[in-house]
């Protein structure tokens, strides 16, 4: 490991020890509110964090004395939590993280070519920031939405199925100030504060935006109404003889043609599950879809 | 007759605003509330039991006895965790449930907490999807709304508050007793096991802790009773299940089925493999199961079969990966990733993944030494049932598994890099040159 060379700090590049009063007084109201949720006052230290994340933009030292003066802890003991989770940054954050997944799918998808271009792009690497302070860039681990691959997250909302230019542009966007919509998400992708402060369990009033799920999501909910599969009936509601796929639905009657029409009819005899009567049924859905 | 798909948790995924207790409820939400008030909580725990549900988060242990396991109530308080640390490579189901319908969850939350005596229970979900965090807050501020959450519920006389805690990144968390230890406000690293939670758990009181799919699959299990549930799966694997797929199939996404669904059926509803290419290996359930072949599109995707197939159930994520991929990129991925994430706390995983890792690097720029298979398998031999929890033994699986059945790409790693075996641009879903080789970009992710 190389000996760092020491550079005196310059003015606005050290660390600031302490909050004013007013700050400080809404941050331990804040605190108040998270503490209260829990049964054992420790347990608000992680969403604290959070908090602190929203303030500063990064766990500042000055947070990690707030959080431990609010807890009853050491600095030393919130500094050790503080750097085991990868979400709390010891540095400033840009506005916006630009995290690429990076694991085995995506990156085999195409994760590492979005990662390579949005490098070289921005001229920044692994947890480094653009000059103008907008954008850090991270490569993550698997962020649970492996049917979008290649994906990427920014502020922790998905971008699904990229491309390194459609991420590119994405960046180009966050760095002119323009707004960024996620595939699925919130109307706008908010800054690292913001969504910090949302982490720390304070709604932004978002939550009713954006989709319920996206394509890839509902790919078999779709297709199984489609085919009129379902699960087995609950005992006592209404069998939509058989299968129940009509009833499981909750739909009105569907119009001759329709998803759901004539051609949707359980089977009820050898014949209807034949291989040939399927192969029938998937050319007439096929048809439908046209 | 062929198994066909049977969305439960996911029929009204594509409702209008189906993350809103409205559509919950015009869906037939709540029903299994207002049931289970009326009934035992004992009874409650026996109707789990019988239903055969098995942990949806990948250990498969019957959920109704880890309910069971709970001490005799002492007076003090118990504790539901639900583990929303959805993290697995591959693994996406979760996420997109409580982005679509968290109503689902947290009625299930509340029938448990009820079936089990608890009064304050916990979703830990990880902090990497703000949206869904927003979701579950959303869905709880409307559920104390409605009196299913707070005090005397629906006039039953029974008390429960919930609290949706976000995680800050990290995938030991998902590791239950790790989960508990960072809900406390610590590092997540996991705890010497026993006691286990259900006697020493959160705060040290008697926890359970079950994955969102599990605990979401309650509900359904009150309203249409064990029977019900056991018409799905087979005898031992019952129920419904969500298969996740994803990688090289023409349409990836999530497709709910019973369990012994195999995946021959499911790629066939999935569009099959992309462009027509042939199917290389996949994962059964994320990372840490071993790798699967073709010659296992049969194998029925049930706990039984998938064991006795030589992998493990897991969390159904199937990752699908054509004949255009490099095992030995794919693995030496993962191994990072396992590197990355390993919590520190034993030292065959701390050093196991490390070494592992260093390994898979050379092996992938073609820099491998002839000993170096015999080297992975004798380190997987000592990280495998000696690391403090079973992330150090995941670790071992793509790594045995990827060996067992492509020893020839790995011998093959001593001589030439695995993007010159395995052009990168040709697996990926879009047209570009590299700019630099993926032996390059091996190791970057420190």
């Amino acid at each position: 490991m190389s000996v760092e060379e020491l550079v005196p700090r310059g003015e606005g590049q050290a660390h600031r020890t302490a909050y004013d009063d007013e700050t400080r007084a809404r941050l331990a109201a804040d605190a108040a509110q998270i503490v209260a949720r829990y049964p054992q006052e420790r347990s608000a230290l992680l969403p604290m964090l959070h908090l602190v994340q929203a303030e500063d933009g990064y766990v500042s030292p000055r947070g990690i004395a707030f959080c431990a003066a609010t807890l009853g802890l050491t600095t030393a003991e919130v500094s050790a939590v503080a750097t085991f989770y990868t979400q709390y940054k010891r540095h400033p954050n840009g506005d916006y993280t630009v995290g690429v997944c990076t694991n085995t799918l995506c990156a085999v998808m195409g994760g590492d070519a979005i990662w390579e271009h949005l490098c070289e792009h921005t001229g920044v690497g692994h947890d480094e920031t653009t000059p103008d302070g907008k954008v850090t860039l991270e490569r993550v681990e698997c962020n649970a939405a492996c049917d979008y691959a290649p994906v990427v997250m920014v502020n922790w909302e998905f971008l699904d199925n990229q491309t390194p230019q459609s991420a590119a542009a994405v960046v180009d966007a966050l760095r002119a100030g323009e707004k960024v919509v996620p595939t699925r998400g919130a109307d706008e992708v908010v800054t690292f504060k913001e969504m910090s402060r949302v982490l720390a369990g304070f709604l932004d009033g978002r939550a009713d935006e954006g989709v319920g799920a996206g394509e890839a999501t509902v790919r078999g909910t779709v297709l199984a109404r489609e085919k009129g599969w379902s699960a087995p009936a609950f005992p006592g509601d209404e069998p939509a003889t058989g299968t129940g796929a009509q009833a499981a639905a909750g739909a009105a009657v569907p119009r001759p043609g329709d998803e759901q029409s004539s051609a949707e009819r359980p089977a009820t005899t050898a014949r209807d599950v034949s291989p040939e009567q399927q192969e029938r049924k998937q050319a007439a859905s096929d048809a439908k879809e046209q | 007759m062929a198994t066909t798909l049977a969305p439960v948790l996911s029929a009204h995924w594509d409702a209008e605003r189906s993350w809103t207790m409205e559509t919950y409820e015009a869906h037939g939400g709540y029903r299994g509330l207002r049931r289970a008030l009326d009934m035992q909580p004992a009874d409650l725990v026996t109707m789990v039991k019988d239903s055969g549900l098995r942990g949806r988060g990948g250990a498969g242990f019957p959920t109704g006895m880890k309910w069971g396991f709970l001490p005799a109530p002492d007076g003090g308080p118990r504790y539901l965790v639900v583990n929303a640390d959805e993290s697995e490579p591959g693994t996406c189901k979760d996420i997109p449930l409580m982005m679509a319908s968290p109503q689902h969850l947290i009625e299930g939350v509340i029938i448990t907490s009820f079936a089990i005596g608890c009064h304050h229970a916990f979703i830990y979900v990880r902090g990497e999807v703000v949206h869904v965090y927003r979701r579950l807050l959303r869905a709880v501020e409307e559920a104390y709304a409605k009196g299913y959450l707070g005090k005397d519920i629906l006039g039953s006389g029974y008390d429960l508050e919930l609290t949706v805690h976000a995680g800050a990144g990290a995938y030991i968390c998902g590791e239950e007793t790790a989960l508990l230890d960072s809900l406390e406000g610590l590092r997540g690293q996991p705890r010497l096991k026993p006691p286990f939670p259900a006697v020493a758990g959160l705060y040290a009181r008697p926890t359970v802790v079950n994955n969102v799919e599990s605990v979401a699959s309650v509900p359904g299990i009150v309203v249409g009773g064990a029977d019900w549930f056991k018409q799905m799966g087979t005898e031992r694997s019952t129920g419904h299940g969500l298969f996740s797929l994803s990688g090289h199939v023409t349409r990836p996404g999530q497709y709910e089925a019973p369990l012994g669904i195999t995946l021959r059926e499911l790629l066939d509803m999935a569009g099959g493999m992309r462009g027509g290419r042939a199917l290389k290996f996949w994962t059964p359930g994320g990372s840490s199961t071993p790798i699967f072949t073709a010659e296992h599109l049969d194998v029925p995707l049930d706990y039984e079969s998938v064991g006795a197939a030589g992998s493990m159930l897991g969390t159904r994520a199937l990752q699908i990966f054509d004949e255009t991929t490099s095992v030995v990129r794919a693995v030496t991925r993962w191994i990072e990733f396992y590197k990355h994430e390993s919590c520190g706390k034993c030292t065959p995983c701390r050093e196991g993944t490390f070494w592992l890792a260093q390994i898979m690097q050379r092996l992938e720029r073609g820099q491998g030494t002839a000993a170096d298979i015999d080297l992975l398998l004798d380190l997987c031999d000592n990280i495998l049932g000696r690391a403090f929890c079973a992330l150090g033994d995941g670790a071992t699986s793509p790594v045995t598994s990827a060996i067992q059945y492509f020893r020839e790409e790995f011998e093959a790693g001593c001589h030439t890099p695995a993007d010159v075996l395995f052009p990168p641009e040709r697996s990926a879903l879009f047209d570009y040159t590299p700019r630099r080789t993926g032996a390059a970009l091996a190791g970057v992710h420190a």
